[in-house]
């Protein structure tokens, strides 16, 4: 029998962004708050010998232990899903901080036309444009409704940045000025302009200066020492919830943190949650922890995994189109780029910092014209400097054979010889990507894994050959003698990193039939369960999803506060 | 004689690309260069320049033989052999060399193999010179040779490509197997131990494996060749603390600087040589 804990007010369920920022908004408001954490705990100490490329990016040191749970993987409802039994295209955090720690801060907001996607393509082109079995939705709340709370999160984080000029219109400049620009970034920005196009330095949470936020958390400046992404930051230079949120949660006195805190269930009576179930993996006991209010702040994975083991909220089911977990999944295009190989020069490109670009919009959103081409929206284009480390980047130009003497000598000849220009591609939802539970496979505690049904469609295929064509004109602007581009968009296939830009499967709407949650987070089903984070986009944009994750974690809690007061359904 | 005639080899065939679907799209109207005609001559004295032991244009023939050993100023520091030992040797022992999972067959087919894959050249050192197989051998010795941190329950089935791997067998057992199938089949093919082929033929049989020519019934011989192939690159260029990149050196031949803990002053400069450090030496310094 599991143990039963006295009740609190809130109970949340993951301690990243989402989880964290919730924590340290409701412990302002005097509420009590238990914050339930699968993983370690994590501090800036950790990280001393953390420029280690092998144990923290080839051997995955800060993410989810895989033999304890994944998730399964198929193309098609046609055949059967298997288990990514190691990492390759996306990478699961898990710890206090979750991926909140080993993210690069890369801190977009997303265009006005993501959030109205549907009814501005259709007025623009009309209805014919969306193919019958794409799935994408407007999300019920505007850029200008989620402005205040974009603010808000970057405040708090200490985004570095200048203003997009074809983004959505700002209340206020970023905190902090932009990082410092390096001369491939220089190189980037003068040819862009060249080609009349809008470069601006990419929005970091790696500090560009010190920085003191509105809670009061001071934080040094970047060092710019190449180790972001995969890794934590020793100076606490990247925002992460661990040196932001968190302890201002904590030392309200009214944060629970418990870590090694794997939970299982929702527990639910009639249309209410009554708390959570859980698991405290150090000693296999289940503990009940009872709530007034559940949020679920999870990964995109386990939201909804928890929600559909705990039959909270109705399946989605593909075949009829009907129900909601599990609905909208989507996902990015991130190979429509192109590498450049200059003879002539040489870079730093062993030096960088996680957001350290220049980024650019021309092609992102409806910001060009969508008549002509088999696709809608599109992708931001960057220049990013992030560190290239010498296991995982060793570019070379097309045809040099992969091992051997003239792989050693292309590739130590290009290490600093090579820039690439990526485009972030957009995902649009479809009918027939979805998440469910898996049949067969189970997790460590016998509990169904989720299972993942995705492949790449005709709109993306189109997007990423036409992206990664920009991107080849813009090196060539560069003055690059050699340019590899991407002729042809395979299948989406598990084994080779992407991007972890995970979204979908409890998506926020205007209607209960179509979407779990309302703009608040809120369940329609069960008004006093909360579903956070990046499982709310009904489709994904063409940039990172954290600054939109933060300003709907601000917006949640502001419901939930509202929620406390007078109960019932917020929208 | 083994650097000259890697220099004059030409690759024939064709060979996967570095990267699914990116062709190359040359600026000019040449026609295609693939195998690196292009590419400026390598020197050992270029890579001495690199690793910052020539003064003046002139390589310090002295350097040399101690270079791949003890590159820095640490030398000097190194306590002196003791005295009357008979031994005549400046080197250190490094007592990270020694076997944790390797048979002493396995080792030298490993070594080998992945010499092949990141050979030796005027540029620099090879995999075995950097140590590459102590890397891969006390690897699979621990968390990544039990693959302990993937998920390994069954079921098992043959799934899609884009599935990624669905073997039950782990990488120690993968590599025990894949190393006995090198050997067979150099022993059946060219009637001689893998260790005792010629370069080229070393190549063939590595490509025989690349590309599944060779079939097996336990594992894929190109799984086996692809993990065999990014282990190399491991050893090649992870810190020296795991046993490869032997003194920095796969790191040198490329400037890459290492663990350093700020590039504030060069971030906005144009390129910028950068003596390594690794991150023993960030732990002494604290």
């Amino acid at each position: 029998m599991a143990k039963t804990l006295p009740k609190t007010d809130v109970v949340i369920v993951g301690v990243g962004w989402a989880g964290g920022i919730i924590a340290s908004e409701l412990t302002k408001k005097g509420l009590n708050v238990v914050g339930l954490e699968r993983g370690r705990e994590r501090k800036t100490e950790d990280y001393y010998m953390v420029h280690d490329e092998l144990r923290y990016s080839a051997r995955y040191g800060l993410m989810q232990d895989l033999s304890k749970e994944t998730v399964t993987f198929r193309s098609t409802e046609k055949i059967r899903a298997l288990p990514m039994r190691a990492y390759g295209s996306f990478l699961i955090g898990d710890g206090l901080g979750g991926a909140g720690v080993h993210w690069n801060g890369q801190t977009f907001r997303f265009l006005p036309y993501d959030f109205k996607i549907r009814s501005m393509t259709t007025e623009k082109y009309g209805k014919n444009k969306i193919p019958a079995d794409m799935a994408i939705q407007d999300w019920g709340i505007t850029y200008e409704e989620l402005e205040p709370y974009y603010d808000t999160f970057e405040k708090m984080a200490g985004i570095a940045g200048e203003e997009n000029p074809l983004g959505g219109k700002r209340s206020n400049p970023y905190p902090i000025p932009p990082m410092k620009k390096s001369p491939a970034m220089q190189l980037f920005t003068d040819a862009t302009k060249k080609l009349n196009l809008h470069p601006y330095m990419m929005p970091s949470a790696n500090l560009s200066q010190d920085y003191t936020n509105p809670d009061g958390v001071s934080r040094a400046a970047c060092q710019y020492c190449g180790y972001c992404e995969r890794f934590g930051c020793e100076y606490g230079a990247k925002a992460d919830p661990v040196v932001t949120v968190i302890p201002i949660a904590v030392k309200s006195g009214k944060f629970e943190i418990r870590t090694h805190s794997h939970v299982r269930r929702i527990i639910h009576s009639g249309k209410k949650a009554t708390g959570v179930l859980y698991t405290d993996v150090t000693t296999g006991e289940e503990i009940i922890q009872p709530a007034d209010i559940v949020v679920m702040t999870s990964y995109v994975f386990n939201n909804v995994r928890i929600l559909l083991m705990s039959g909270v909220g109705k399946p989605y089911d593909s075949s009829t189109g009907t129900g909601v977990i599990g609905r909208n999944y989507a996902y990015q295009v991130i190979k429509g780029g192109a590498t450049g190989f200059f003879e002539e020069k040489q870079f730093n490109n062993f030096a960088g910092a996680g957001s350290l670009g220049v980024n650019l919009d021309d092609y992102n959103g409806d910001n060009f014209d969508h008549s002509g081409l088999k696709f809608i929206h599109g992708a931001s284009i960057s220049v990013s400097q992030t560190g290239q480390r010498p296991i995982s980047n060793n570019p070379a130009p097309g045809g040099t054979p992969t091992w051997g003497k003239d792989f050693k000598a292309n590739t130590l000849k290009y290490a600093n010889r090579a820039i690439t220009v990526g485009g972030q591609g957009s995902s649009m939802s479809f009918k027939h990507h979805f998440l469910d539970l898996d049949p067969e496979y189970k997790d460590a505690y016998g509990d169904p894994l989720m299972r993942l049904t995705f492949d790449f469609e005709e709109q993306d295929k189109e997007l990423a050959v036409f992206i990664s064509g920009k991107c080849a004109d813009i090196l060539k602007e560069m003055g690059a003698n050699h340019i590899d581009q991407l002729k042809e968009l395979g299948p989406y296939e598990i084994t080779t990193y992407q991007s972890t830009h995970n979204t979908g499967g409890a998506i926020m709407g205007s209607s209960p039939e179509t979407s779990a949650v309302n703009t608040y987070s809120q369940m329609w089903d069960y008004d006093n369960v909360f579903v956070v984070g990046a499982s709310s986009f009904p489709q994904n944009a063409g940039y990172n999803p954290t600054d939109t994750v933060g300003a709907l974690a601000y917006r949640a809690a502001e419901g939930i506060l509202k929620y406390r007061e007078k109960g019932g359904l917020l929208v | 004689m083994h650097i000259r005639f890697l220099l004059e080899k030409q690759y024939s065939g064709k060979v996967r690309n570095l990267r699914d679907e990116v062709d190359c799209v040359a600026n000019s109207d040449e026609p295609k260069k693939t195998n690196g005609q292009n590419i400026e001559q390598p020197s050992r004295r270029k890579f001495l320049i690199n690793a910052g032991y020539a003064i003046g244009g002139v390589v310090v023939g002295g350097a040399v033989g101690s270079l791949f050993r003890k590159p820095n100023k640490t030398q000097q520091t190194e306590p002196a052999p003791p005295s009357g030992t008979g031994e005549e040797t400046t080197v250190p022992k490094n007592y990270n060399r020694a076997l944790m999972f390797f048979s002493q067959d396995q080792f030298a087919i490993a070594n080998a193999a992945a010499e092949r894959i990141y050979p030796a050249d005027d540029i620099g050192p090879g995999a075995a010179a950097l140590g590459v197989a102590f890397f891969i051998d006390h690897q699979l010795a621990g968390d990544w040779g039990f693959n302990s941190r993937e998920y390994m329950s069954p079921p098992f089935y043959t799934g899609e490509k884009t599935q990624g791997y669905q073997g039950r067998l782990r990488r120690r057992e993968m590599f025990e197997i894949g190393l006995q199938e090198i050997e067979n089949y150099s022993q059946t093919q060219k009637s001689k131990k893998f260790v005792k082929l010629a370069p080229e033929e070393q190549d063939e049989v590595l490509k025989a494996f690349e590309s599944d020519s060779v079939k097996l019934t336990t594992i894929s011989a190109s799984g086996f060749f692809k993990t065999l192939r990014s282990a190399t690159i491991e050893g090649v260029y992870s810190d020296p603390l795991y046993g490869g990149n032997m003194d920095m050196n796969g790191w040198k031949m490329r400037n890459y600087p290492g663990n350093q803990m700020s590039y504030t002053d060069i971030i906005e400069k144009d390129f910028t040589k950068i003596e390594p450090s690794s991150l023993q030496d960030h732990m002494s310094a604290h």
